[in-house]
């Protein structure tokens, strides 16, 4: 997860904003090819922010395809996975997001998962759960702006934005205009 | 054995050698030298009558886990008692010449204090007919003190019958004040926090209105009135009221009533649970103002042990009652010498001079003075100690003080002569043929 | 949060929080799959000393929405009616296995006994105790008015408080844990309460309560609140003299036919709540109960999903631990 630490700590930026845009886009043609077109296809952002990074894919997506009837607002929901994780027990409490799902619903569709960083994959493994209760899509796929290993299922992304090689005793910091104010991703050491 | 305390403060006034010869205090004076005598070092260390208790619970007979008269009797001596006066409300209840001299002779075998029995007022604390109050007063227990601790004699026309009747026998009614319609299913004291904690309140009320009866009641017949753990400020008034007018009423305030209050509730704790309950600050500030103007005359412990399982619970399943003997001078000198409300003198008053004439117990309470019989207490105003109930002599840990530090430990106890407490522990008893 | 045992404890971020998670919970509740794999494997014991078949499926209900395991333990007709001790109860749920408790008791302070004790070491959840308090009715209660305001507002309810809403708590105060419970959060969400009663029910020393207090419930309805609840009244206090008789109480201080045509005429908007269950023709008519103003079957509702919030708090989440990802 992202770093809410207000003390700025030391950080090497490993992409920029322009670069986010970059690889974004690369994802979205990856995306349209996978699925040969924009047919079924819905766009689900892990809160909170793989949310906006299925908004930014939805519209490069429509704005790629021939097809200008596209509304790429109605290819995007979000699913909350909070109640389906496997360390409630352990970790902090945390106020579920709400789940919004486009008004075709999953039945039957394509649905690409988005996350800002694919790390242990028990995010992941929750969010199958979730989806399950929620209607039962015809292909699931997996869309992540940086992969930083470490994974602890065998779970792996259709689509990456950036591997990238870290320690454990790191941590992996995702700032979106969104949310943050700023865009980048960086990774920073903790004492 | 003879005893040689050396240079004590005699209630605080005077600092003195004491030689105590035979149960008798022989000889006072300075450099004061015995071969025959063991000495005890009091330099620095307060000396008083033994301490004599109005109300306290022994639980014997009947409940003989809670207490007995030989536990509470230790209790007492550690906490600087030569008397105590054990409350009628056994199993069987004292209302018989018969339980008075049981409890009176278990009190004699033990040997560590003086026990008193108080007799009923009515036959199974029953409020309906009066005990046989001639017969306790005249049995060897020699009872001068009659109760329904625990209950209050409600019924006025009895209550005025039993102030009349004990007449005869130079007796006094020690009356626990507690309307009892007005408290039905109460569990403390009525007011803001227990509006907070939604608990059905004690108001204070219920026992002024009994003691303002009970007042008029003893003016009109003439009669000794005692007022038992006096717990309001309203009571306080009345009291002082009475006194003024020249009704014989003497008051009593128990250590807990001076220090705790309601607040403690909050804890829903059990161990604050207590008959009466634990009033508001204004109250307890009254009650120390009432006790440094005379209008409350004696400290009573209303020493009330319980077993832990009666404790360990919730609160409305909870028995009423605290521990008190072995804190109750402490608390005095919290409350009431560190104040600067009393001197020592004082202390000498409220628990043993007074507290014995209530009782009408002759050898008690008397002067420190030579030919005096040596009941003594020592106690150390310097000392600080925590409370730990496990330490304590009592069966009961249900003290209210379980880890507070308090002022001042009592160090030595002769009682007739015989040191029953030295260096603060419990020493031996006194043998039944001293 | 620990245990969830008084409202007078909760801070307004807390009280938010559980108000927060329970809107997404009631929107689980909506859904085709209602049920949420957050507490599977865990066992809620409901330990009910006191009769209450509403509030014991109400948590029933919540926990087995978040697929725990529930443990009904009801005092009657066991080992508690035969003496056995609040101690001894709650050491044989622990040796069950049980990872939370939800606790009824007749008196008051009871919850907050088990959870300051060394008897157990569990989450504890007050289901009301005595007088005292019934935390999750007075959330729910908030629960209800804020989502209400919200959608007459047209705004999303999450992370509100209740400010300046202006509440009136009406009836047997004395011996109500509701009302205490609704004033302290009712407070800290900001709203403004009112406690309406004949001076024979409302406590001794409740002057001092953070409320404005009134015997006449024809001016406080005039001048205008945002909300009346309305708490029960037992027939049987009649007979210790609280009240001469149903009737006359439910002519001051019932929310009757008359009062809600008052209401109506001067087209105010005052919403009615009851906790439940209610007495019809004593402190709520008939018509009072069932017209658009009354919320009592969304609270009813709400309180599945206020007490899903509650013990999901409870039981997910350990302060001291980061969460790996």
């Amino acid at each position: 997860m992202t770093d809410e630490a207000s003390q700025p700590v030391p950080a090497r930026t490993v992409l920029s904003g322009d670069d986010i845009e970059r690889v974004l886009t690369r994802i979205a043609f990856e995306i349209i090819e996978a699925n040969k077109g924009t047919e079924d296809l819905v766009l689900l952002g892990i809160p909170s922010r793989g949310f906006p990074l299925a908004r930014r894919l939805a519209d490069r997506i429509a704005a790629a395809s021939k097809d200008e009837s596209i509304d790429p607002a109605a290819l995007v929901g979000q699913l909350d996975v909070t109640m389906y994780r496997d360390d409630l027990r352990h970790s902090t409490a945390r106020t579920p997001s709400p789940t919004k799902l486009p008004s075709g619903g999953i039945e039957g569709k394509v649905v690409v998962l988005v996350d800002d960083v694919l790390y242990s994959g028990r995010t992941i493994r929750a969010a199958l759960d979730a989806l399950a209760d929620w209607g039962r899509p015809k292909i699931v796929r997996l869309a992540v702006l940086v992969d930083r290993g470490h994974r602890e299922l065998p779970i792996r992304a259709d689509h990456v934005g950036k591997n990238l090689p870290t320690a454990k005793s790191e941590k992996v910091r995702v700032r979106l205009a969104e949310i943050d104010g700023m865009n980048d991703v960086s990774i920073e050491a903790i004492a | 054995m003879n005893y040689l305390i050396r240079d004590a403060n005699i209630l605080g006034e005077q600092r003195a050698d004491v030689l105590i010869r035979d149960g008798v205090i022989a000889q006072i004076g300075t450099e004061l030298s015995a071969e025959d005598a063991t000495v005890v070092e009091a330099a620095g260390q307060i000396l008083l009558p033994g301490l004599v208790d109005t109300h306290t619970h022994l639980r014997e007979p009947g409940r003989e886990d809670a207490e007995t008269v030989l536990t509470g009797s230790q209790a007492a001596a550690k906490g600087g008692y030569t008397a105590v006066h054990a409350m009628a409300n056994s199993t069987p209840v004292a209302d018989t010449a018969g339980v008075v001299e049981q409890v009176y002779e278990l009190g004699r075998k033990a040997g560590w204090v003086d026990v008193r029995p108080v007799g009923a007022v009515t036959v199974g604390l029953a409020g309906e007919q009066l005990s046989e109050i001639g017969a306790m007063a005249d049995s060897r227990a020699a009872v001068r003190m009659f109760s329904d601790d625990g209950i209050c004699v409600s019924d006025p026309l009895l209550m005025r019958r039993a102030l009349e009747y004990v007449k005869a026998f130079d007796g006094v009614i020690a009356q626990h004040a507690q309307e009892p319609r007005l408290t039905e299913g109460a569990q403390m004291n009525e007011g803001e926090t227990s509006a907070e904690l939604g608990m059905p309140g004690w108001p204070a009320v219920a026992e002024e209105s009994i003691i303002a009866r009970d007042v008029l009641l003893a003016e009109h017949v003439d009669a000794r009135l005692h007022v038992c753990h006096v717990s309001t400020a309203g009571s306080v008034e009345i009291i002082r009221w009475a006194k003024a007018r020249g009704i014989k009423v003497t008051a009593e305030v128990t250590p807990h009533h001076l220090l705790l209050t309601d607040e403690k509730v909050k804890t829903f704790d059990p161990v604050y649970k207590v008959n009466p309950p634990l009033r508001r600050n204004e109250d307890v500030l009254a009650l120390r103002a009432g006790v440094a103007d005379g209008t409350i005359d004696v400290i009573g412990t209303d020493h009330a042990p319980h077993p832990s399982e009666s404790k360990d619970c919730e609160w409305a399943q909870a028995a009423m009652g605290m521990t008190g003997l072995e804190t109750a001078l402490s608390i005095v000198q919290h409350t009431l010498v560190e104040t600067g409300l009393l001197s020592w003198a004082d202390v000498a008053r409220i628990t043993s001079t007074v507290p014995a004439q209530i009782g009408r117990l002759s050898d008690q309470g008397r002067p420190i003075a030579e030919g005096e019989p040596a009941n003594l207490t020592l106690v150390d105003p310097e000392a600080r100690w925590i409370v730990d109930p496990f330490a304590m002599a009592t069966k009961g840990r249900n003290s209210p003080f379980a880890g507070m530090e308090l002022p001042g430990a009592v160090r030595a106890t002769f009682f007739h002569g015989h040191p029953t407490v030295l260096d603060g522990e419990l020493a031996s008893a006194r043998s039944i043929d001293a | 949060m620990k245990h969830l045992i008084s409202t007078r404890d909760l801070s307004r971020a807390e009280a938010i929080q559980i108000l927060d998670v329970a809107e997404e919970m009631r929107e689980a509740g909506t859904r085709e799959v209602k049920k949420l794999p957050a507490l599977r494997g865990r066992t809620v014991v409901n330990l009910f000393f006191e009769d209450s078949t509403r509030t014991r499926i109400s948590f029933e209900a919540a926990a087995k929405r978040l697929s725990a395991d529930v443990i009904n333990f009801s005092a009657k007709g066991s080992s508690v009616s035969k003496g056995e001790s609040l101690k001894d109860t709650a050491q044989t749920l622990l040796a069950i296995g049980a990872d939370a408790v939800v606790i009824r008791h007749p008196a008051s302070g009871a919850p907050a006994r088990l959870a300051a004790t060394d008897w157990i070491d569990l989450p504890i959840v007050n289901a009301g105790d005595g007088m005292h308090e019934h935390p999750t009715q007075a959330l729910l209660d908030a629960f209800t008015l804020r989502r209400q305001l919200a959608l007459r507002e047209n705004v999303s309810p999450l992370g509100r408080g209740l400010d300046g809403l202006k509440v009136a708590i009406v009836g047997d105060i004395l011996h109500s844990r509701v009302a205490r419970s609704n004033l302290w959060l009712l407070r800290t969400l900001g709203a403004e309460v009112t406690m309406v009663a004949p001076p024979t029910l409302l406590p001794v020393g409740s002057g001092t309560w953070p409320c404005t207090i009134s015997y006449d419930l024809d001016s406080v309805l005039n001048a205008g609140v945002d909300a009346v609840m309305m708490l029960r009244v037992q027939g049987e206090r009649m007979k210790a003299a609280y009240f001469p008789n149903p009737r006359e109480y439910s002519r001051y201080w019932g929310l009757d036919d008359a009062r809600l045509g008052r209401l109506n005429a001067a087209g105010m908007d005052t919403l009615i709540l009851h906790p439940g269950p209610m007495n019809r023709g004593l402190e709520i008519s008939s018509a009072a109960a069932d017209s658009d103003r009354a919320l009592v079957l969304e609270q009813v509702t709400n309180g599945v999903a206020v007490r899903m919030a509650s013990l999901y708090l409870l039981l997910s989440g350990d302060l001291t631990k980061e969460s790996s990802l």
